[in-house]
């Protein structure tokens, strides 16, 4: 029993994978997905029409599989690795070699840390998770702090400032003179924009304006951008639907009724 | 047991931020090491902070089973999803040709996938109600949509060859003005609130109630 255990903690399932993996990958059961997905495809789909309960069961059973998921991928990536190797060294597949981890009892300490936060499920017991926000955000804010200055503050600045050509001596470097110009006042119109200890009149309103426009101009760019991004997605399970599940040949003689073949 | 729902978080908030502020300044081993082991206990921490929003999930739709309100039957497809699929995860790992790596692909790939490509159609449909060019920054707006998206479909090289090449430029020019900006303001409103943090000013995160 206790082999039993270490093999499903250590997830050496090797004696039963081939046999498994046929049985998955080939004969009816990619069939057998490809009609549940292109199912489960429609039923996420029927929500552009209406809310209906097509679409509620969909969304149902991707909240249940999604929540299991985000909870094996913290448990194998996260927990697994960080907490329970430390704990009990013998479950690690690597104990007794260089590699393996070695025994760290003071991991106890964000277990307890995060027991706090479970303790919110009890009424009246809320509190005990401010301790774990406390330690958790003002540790991470002194870990941002510096780094946010050195790593991305200045950086930023630097490459606004360095990007300006201060000679022009070609057409080309006019155009980079042109676009660091560009690209400075703009940064700096919008941060202009976003100083609001100042009334927005005179110079100080004039400038904040360049800044809604290139604020304005990052906006739509970026939505175009993201529209692209999901009617790409879109054609993808357009295409599943027409290529993988109906099917190239039948799709073909439908379009051929239509252009008269 | 008043000191500790009340004080004792913002002191520990201040002791940790000042302590990993300074470790920063510091280089040497051991503070390398504390940096190092406190990432590790931060992960441990986000690890048991997904256990309890699981918990809340499952809570939230227990409850609604056991209240038998309209609909219970779609939290109790939610609890079914989530028990097998956690089952099958912890035992095989989604490795492909697994049960679980085939629910991986044939239901949880599909349906992501499906959900956000239905974002197209709502974005269209706000797209149609924001690219109304009423203003002159609308009217930014909607030309820097309209150029970004043309410009990177083989209909926008039909028009003109010039479109991907101006897109291009809007991208790498007007845009990344427009977003340095944003990005700075917003690494300047993070040290204020750092800041406001470590020294027990900004409270929020401690929640209300006892």
């Amino acid at each position: 029993m206790t082999h039993l255990a270490i093999i499903l903690l250590q997830n050496d399932l090797a004696p039963w994978q081939e046999v498994m993996s046929t049985f998955l990958t080939e004969g009816g059961m990619p069939v057998l997905g490809t009609w549940i997905a292109a199912g489960l495809t429609l039923c996420m789909l029927s929500f552009v029409y209406k809310d209906n309960p097509f679409f509620r069961f969909g969304e149902h059973l991707y909240l249940g599989i999604s929540a299991a998921y985000v909870m094996t991928i913290y448990w194998f990536n996260f927990l697994k690795p960080k907490f329970v190797y430390p704990l009990i060294p013998v479950l690690d597949p690597h104990y007794g070699t260089p590699e393996g981890t070695s025994l760290n009892l003071w991991i106890i300490v964000p277990g307890i840390l995060g027991v706090f936060i479970l303790m919110r499920l009890i009424p009246g017991q809320g509190w005990f998770s401010r301790i774990t926000f406390a330690f958790y955000i003002g540790g991470f804010t002194g870990v941002a702090l510096p780094r946010i200055f050195a790593g991305f503050l200045l950086p930023q600045f630097f490459a606004t400032m360095e990007a300006i050509p201060w000679r022009v001596n070609s057409i080309d470097s006019a155009v980079l003179l042109l676009n660091s110009l560009i690209l400075f006042i703009g940064a700096l119109s919008v941060l202009v924009y976003f100083f609001f200890s100042m009334e927005h009149r005179g110079f100080i309103g004039r400038v904040s304006r360049v800044g809604i426009y290139m604020l304005m101009i990052a906006f739509g760019a970026s939505f175009g951008y993201t529209i692209m991004a999901r009617v790409s997605l879109l054609i993808g399970r357009m295409q599943f639907l027409m290529f993988d599940w109906i099917g190239e040949e039948i799709v073909a003689r439908i379009a051929s009724l239509f252009h008269g073949g | 047991m008043q000191f500790f729902r009340k004080q004792f978080p913002v002191l520990l908030a201040f002791v940790m931020g000042m302590l990993l502020f300074v470790q920063y300044f510091v280089p040497s081993k051991l503070s390398k090491g504390f940096y190092e082991g406190f990432a590790d206990w931060l992960i441990v921490i986000a690890g048991f902070a997904a256990i309890f929003a699981i918990a809340s999930l499952l809570h939230y739709h227990m409850g609604k089973i056991r209240k038998r309100v309209l609909g219970y039957g779609f939290s109790v497809i939610t609890i079914v999803a989530f028990i097998q699929m956690l089952v099958l995860g912890f035992v095989f790992h989604y490795r492909p040709g697994t049960p679980a790596g085939w629910e991986y692909q044939w239901l949880f790939v599909p349906m992501q996938a499906t959900m956000f490509a239905t974002l197209a159609f709502f974005i269209a449909s706000a797209a149609f109600r924001a690219f109304r060019a009423r203003t002159w920054e609308a009217l930014a707006l909607l030309l820097a949509g309209l150029i970004v998206m043309i410009g990177r479909v083989p209909i926008g090289e039909f028009i003109s060859p010039h479109l991907s090449t101006f897109s291009d430029w809007i991208l790498n020019n007007p845009n990344m003005a427009g977003y340095r900006g944003i990005l700075l303001g917003v690494a300047l409103a993070q040290i204020a609130i750092a800041v406001r943090i470590i020294f027990g000013i900004e409270r929020t995160y401690m929640g209300g109630g006892d």
